[in-house]
C-alpha cells in the first residue's frame, strides 16, 4: 500500500504546476473566458504538446498509456487553475467512451486527433427529465437500412457548443427507464438535423442544449453494442466522477489556502481576524473537510479502474457524496470568512465556490449518490 | 499509488486474523461485540496470550519485546484487534508510560517496569488531569516536594481511568512552583499501594464505574521513581500524547459497530419491513459509512507516510484522525440507539458490584448495553484533549493561525 507518485507522475505534476503558474492566473483566465469559444485554443495546443491530451490513451494511438492516477494529477491541477478547457468533455468522457467502447477503426481514426488537439468531443447524455439517472433516456435511435436515425433532445452538454463530434446516448429499444436498449452514437456536430444552442455556465465554462431532429448516421457511428451500452456509460460516468473529484479537491485546496491567508492578513478590532478562535475552528473544519475529500478522491481514482461494477459504483458513489459535502462546506465557508470581498465577482474565491457547486450537480449530487448507496444496502465500508 | 495491501501484507493480515480467531476467549469476543464491559481478568488474560506470542507490545523497540513491524503491519494489527473484536493491549502501559520509560527512563526503570507492562503483571493508570487542570493541563497543582531520597506528593488527580484496578500510576506533578507553568512539572511513577493514596469512584452518566478520583496525602515516593530529569515532565507528556497518531481514529472499531448495526437492524422491524430496509435509516447509515471510508483512507495516508517521516512533525492528515474518529464512533452509538427503539429505555446495570448482573434481560437480550454505550461514548470527544483543544492545536501547528 502506498500513496506515493512515481517519478514520471511527479514530473507530470511539476510540469502542470509550471504551466498553470505561467498561464493561468486569474486575469489570464478572465481573458480566456471572454474569447468566443470560452476557452483557450492556444493553451489546448500546449496541453497537446505536453502530452496531456493523450494521457490515458495507448501509445499506438499517440497517447502515453497513463492510468487513472495521471488523470487525477491533471484534473487536480485544472481544479487549482479553474481551467476552462474541454478536458473532461474531450479526454475523459469522449476519449473514455472510445477507449472502452470503440472498435479498432474508431479508435485509430479519432484518438490520435484527441491526443494532438485537433478534435473536441462532447458527451450528450443528460435530458430534461433524466436528472442524474444514467438509464433514463427518451432520445430514440431507429434502424434505417445499415444506419440509424436519431431523434431527441439533450441538455447541459458540457462543451457541446464547440465540440466537433458529439457522442449521443439514444434508446434503440424498450421504455424510457429500461436498463436494456441503450445505444451510443458518434454524431458529427455539423450533421443535418443537429442543432445546438451554446451558453455559458454558472462557473464560467460552456455548455449546450442539443436537438437531434431525424439525424441520420451510418453504421460506423455506432459505439459499442447498440442496446447494451449502459454498462459502458456507467463506467465512463464513474471515471468522470473520479476525475471531477480530483478537480474539486484542487479547487477546495485553493479556497482553503486563500481563506487561511486572508485570516492572517485581514485586521479588525486591532488584530488579525485569524486570532479569533471561532474563525480558527472554522478553518480547521475546512481542513478536515478537505482532507476527507482528498482521501476519497484518491479512493475513487483507484476504484474507477475496478472491473466489478458494483464495487466500483459503491466507491464512486461514496466519493461523490464526500466531495459534494466537503465542497459545499468549504465553498460556503470560504466566501463567509472572506466577508464582503468574497461576494465580489472581481475576487477569485467566489469562482472556486461556483465551480465546486456545479461539480456537485454533474453526474449526481451528494444526496443522489447517498440514496444510491443506501438503496444498494451496502457500501465499501461494509465490504 | 496503490491502495491495496501487498501479498505479504495480506498474508500477515491472515496470520494475525487466524491467531486472534484461534486464541481469543469466545466470552471476551462476545462481550465486546455486544458492547458489554470487560472484567479486569478478561483484559489480563488476553494481554498474556498476546505477550506469549510476542505481540503485546508490538510498537516497542525489538530489544524491549517489540515486533519490528512496519507501520502498515502495525496498522493491520490494530485494525484486526478492533475488527475481531479483541481487547487492545492496555494503553496506559503499552502506548503511554512504556514508551516514555523507553525514551527517557533509567536502565533500572526499564528492567523493572517494561516486562511487567508487557505481561500486564502491573496495571498502570494515568494521573494527568486534575479538578482545576483539564484542557489547561499545564496548570496542574499536585505537588511533589523533594525531601532527601523521596518526593512527598500532595494533591488530587481526577478522571483516572480504571484506577480501581491499578497497581501503579504515572503522574505529572509540580516540582517547581516558582517556574513558568510548563517548566515546573515532573513525570513521576507511583506505587498505588503507598500509604496516603485514596481512590474514589466517579460514576459516569450511564451508571458505570470507569473513572476515579485519586487523592495524594503526604505520599512518600522514592526519588528513583522520577522519569528522566526533574522539571522536564511536560516534554515527556507531549512526547506521550504525540506518539499515538493513528490508533486514535479506531476505524476498525467503528467498522465492527457498523457490522453490529446492520446485524441488529436486519432483526428489528420498522412497520412492515426490517429496519435495515427503511430508506431514511439506510441513508443515515450510508452517510456514516462514507465518512468512515474517508477516515480509513486518511488514516492509511498517514500510515503510508510514516516511512518518509524524518522529523517529528505530525502529518497534516493525522490531525483530523482524533476529531473525525471520535465523531464517527459517537455516530455509530447513536445509530445503535435508534436501532433498539423503545427497548433503549430499561436500565439494566452491568456494574461488577451490582447484584442485578445475573438477572434475565428485559426486552431483546442485546438491548441492555446500547443506551449506556451511547451515553458513555460522549467521552470520546472530551478525553485525550477535547476536540475543541485539538482544533486549537491544528489551527496553531498546521494552519499557523
Amino acid at each position: 500500500m502506498d500513496f506515493d507518485l512515481s517519478e514520471e507522475q511527479r514530473l507530470l505534476r511539476e510540469s502542470l504546476d509550471r504551466l498553470i503558474g505561467d498561464r493561468y492566473d486569474f486575469e489570464q483566465r478572465k481573458a480566456y473566458g471572454r474569447s468566443p469559444e470560452g476557452w483557450s485554443r492556444e493553451l489546448w495546443a500546449q496541453y497537446a504538446e505536453l502530452g496531456l491530451l493523450g494521457l490515458p490513451f495507448a501509445e499506438s494511438y499517440g497517447g502515453s498509456a497513463g492510468g487513472p492516477v495521471e488523470t487525477m494529477i491533471a484534473m487536480e491541477a485544472f481544479g487549482r487553475a479553474l481551467a476552462l478547457e474541454p478536458y473532461l468533455a474531450t479526454v475523459v468522457l469522449g476519449g473514455g467512451l472510445l477507449r472502452h467502447g470503440g472498435n479498432r477503426e474508431q479508435c485509430a481514426d479519432l484518438i490520435p486527433k484527441i491526443a494532438d488537439g485537433s478534435l473536441i468531443l462532447a458527451f450528450a447524455h443528460t435530458e430534461r427529465h433524466s436528472r442524474y439517472d444514467l438509464h433514463h433516456i427518451e432520445t430514440r435511435a431507429v434502424r434505417d437500412g445499415a444506419g440509424w436515425v436519431i431523434e431527441g433532445d439533450k441538455g447541459v452538454v458540457l462543451h457541446g457548443d464547440t465540440a466537433d463530434k458529439v457522442i449521443v446516448t439514444a434508446r434503440v429499444s424498450g421504455g424510457t427507464r429500461d436498463r436494456n436498449g441503450v445505444g451510443l452514437f458518434i454524431v458529427d456536430a455539423k450533421a443535418a438535423g443537429l442543432s445546438r444552442r451554446g451558453y455559458p455556465t454558472q462557473d464560467g465554462l460552456r455548455a449546450a442544449e442539443i436537438s437531434l431532429a431525424q439525424v441520420r448516421v451510418g453504421p460506423e457511428a455506432v459505439l459499442g453494442e447498440p442496446g447494451a451500452a449502459l454498462p459502458l456509460v456507467e463506467r465512463i460516468a464513474d471515471e468522470a466522477i473520479a476525475a471531477l473529484c480530483a478537480e474539486a479537491v484542487g479547487a477546495m485546496a485553493v479556497m482553503h489556502e486563500m481563506t487561511v491567508d486572508y485570516l492572517k492578513t485581514r485586521r479588525q478590532f486591532g488584530r488579525e481576524i485569524g486570532s479569533f478562535q471561532i474563525l480558527q475552528h472554522r478553518a480547521v473544519d475546512m481542513l478536515i473537510a478537505l482532507e476527507q475529500a482528498r482521501s476519497m478522491a484518491m479512493f475513487a481514482t483507484i476504484m474507477a479502474a475496478e472491473n466489478d461494477a458494483t464495487e466500483r459504483r459503491n466507491a464512486v458513489d461514496a466519493a461523490k457524496v464526500q466531495i459534494g459535502r466537503s465542497g459545499k462546506f468549504i465553498g460556503q465557508q470560504a466566501v463567509q470568512l472572506h466577508g464582503g470581498i468574497g461576494m465580489t465577482i472581481e475576487y477569485k474565491v467566489g469562482h472556486y465556490f461556483k465551480r465546486v457547486t456545479m461539480i456537485d450537480t454533474t453526474f449526481g449530487d451528494a444526496d443522489y449518490h447517498l440514496r444510491e448507496l443506501a438503496r444498494r444496502g451496502r457500501s465499501p465500508a461494509a465490504a | 499509488m496503490d491502495l491495496r495491501f501487498t501479498p505479504e501484507e495480506l498474508a500477515f493480515r491472515d496470520e494475525v486474523r487466524t491467531f486472534f480467531q484461534d486464541n481469543l476467549p469466545e466470552s471476551t469476543r462476545i462481550k465486546l461485540h455486544e458492547g458489554r464491559r470487560l472484567a479486569k481478568e478478561d483484559i489480563i488474560t488476553w494481554q498474556r496470550i498476546l505477550n506469549k506470542k510476542g505481540w503485546a507490545v508490538a510498537n516497542w523497540p525489538v530489544e524491549w519485546g517489540g515486533t519490528g513491524w512496519t507501520p502498515v503491519q502495525q496498522y493491520i494489527f490494530q485494525e484486526e484487534l478492533q475488527l475481531t473484536p479483541a481487547p487492545q493491549p492496555l494503553g496506559f502501559g503499552v502506548t503511554m508510560v512504556g514508551p516514555v520509560i523507553i525514551a527517557f527512563g533509567s536502565e533500572e526503570q526499564k528492567k523493572r517496569h517494561l516486562p511487567a507492562i508487557a505481561n500486564l503483571d502491573v496495571w498502570w493508570c494515568q494521573g494527568f488531569s486534575e479538578p482545576g487542570a483539564g484542557s489547561d493541563l499545564a496548570s496542574l497543582r499536585t505537588a511533589a516536594k523533594r525531601e532527601g531520597g523521596h518526593y512527598i506528593v500532595n494533591g488530587q488527580k481526577t478522571w483516572t481511568t480504571l484506577a480501581q484496578h491499578a497497581d501503579w500510576i504515572f503522574c505529572l506533578v509540580r516540582t517547581d512552583p516558582q517556574a513558568k507553568k510548563q517548566e515546573g512539572i515532573s513525570f513521576l511513577l507511583i506505587d498505588m499501594k503507598t500509604p496516603g493514596i485514596t481512590v474514589r469512584p466517579i460514576i459516569t452518566i450511564e451508571g458505570g464505574h470507569e473513572v476515579n478520583e485519586v487523592f495524594f496525602d503526604d505520599v512518600k515516593v522514592p526519588a528513583e521513581n522520577l522519569v528522566g530529569e526533574e522539571n522536564k515532565g511536560w516534554d515527556y507528556a507531549k512526547y506521550l500524547l504525540g506518539r499515538e497518531r493513528t490508533g486514535i481514529a479506531r476505524v476498525g472499531l467503528s467498522k465492527e459497530r457498523i457490522r453490529r448495526i446492520r446485524e441488529l437492524a436486519a432483526m428489528e422491524r420498522a412497520g412492515d419491513k426490517p429496519l435495515i430496509e427503511d430508506e431514511r435509516f439506510c441513508e443515515k447509515l450510508a452517510a456514516v459509512e462514507v465518512e468512515l471510508k474517508a477516515l480509513e483512507m486518511t488514516q492509511l495516508r498517514v500510515v503510508a507516510a510514516e516511512r518518509h517521516r524524518t522529523d517529528n512533525k505530525p502529518d497534516p492528515a493525522s490531525s483530523i484522525l482524533k476529531i473525525k474518529g471520535s465523531e464517527i464512533q459517537q455516530a455509530t452509538t447513536e445509530l445503535l440507539l435508534e436501532v433498539v427503539g423503545p427497548y433503549a429505555m430499561p436500565y439494566q446495570s452491568e456494574r461488577d458490584d451490582d447484584e442485578r448482573w445475573n438477572e434475565p434481560p428485559i426486552g431483546p437480550e442485546w438491548a441492555g448495553p446500547i443506551a449506556p454505550t451511547y451515553f458513555n461514548w460522549r467521552k470520546t470527544t472530551i478525553y485525550g484533549g477535547t476536540n475543541e483543544i485539538q482544533k486549537n492545536i491544528i489551527a496553531k501547528a498546521i494552519l499557523g493561525l
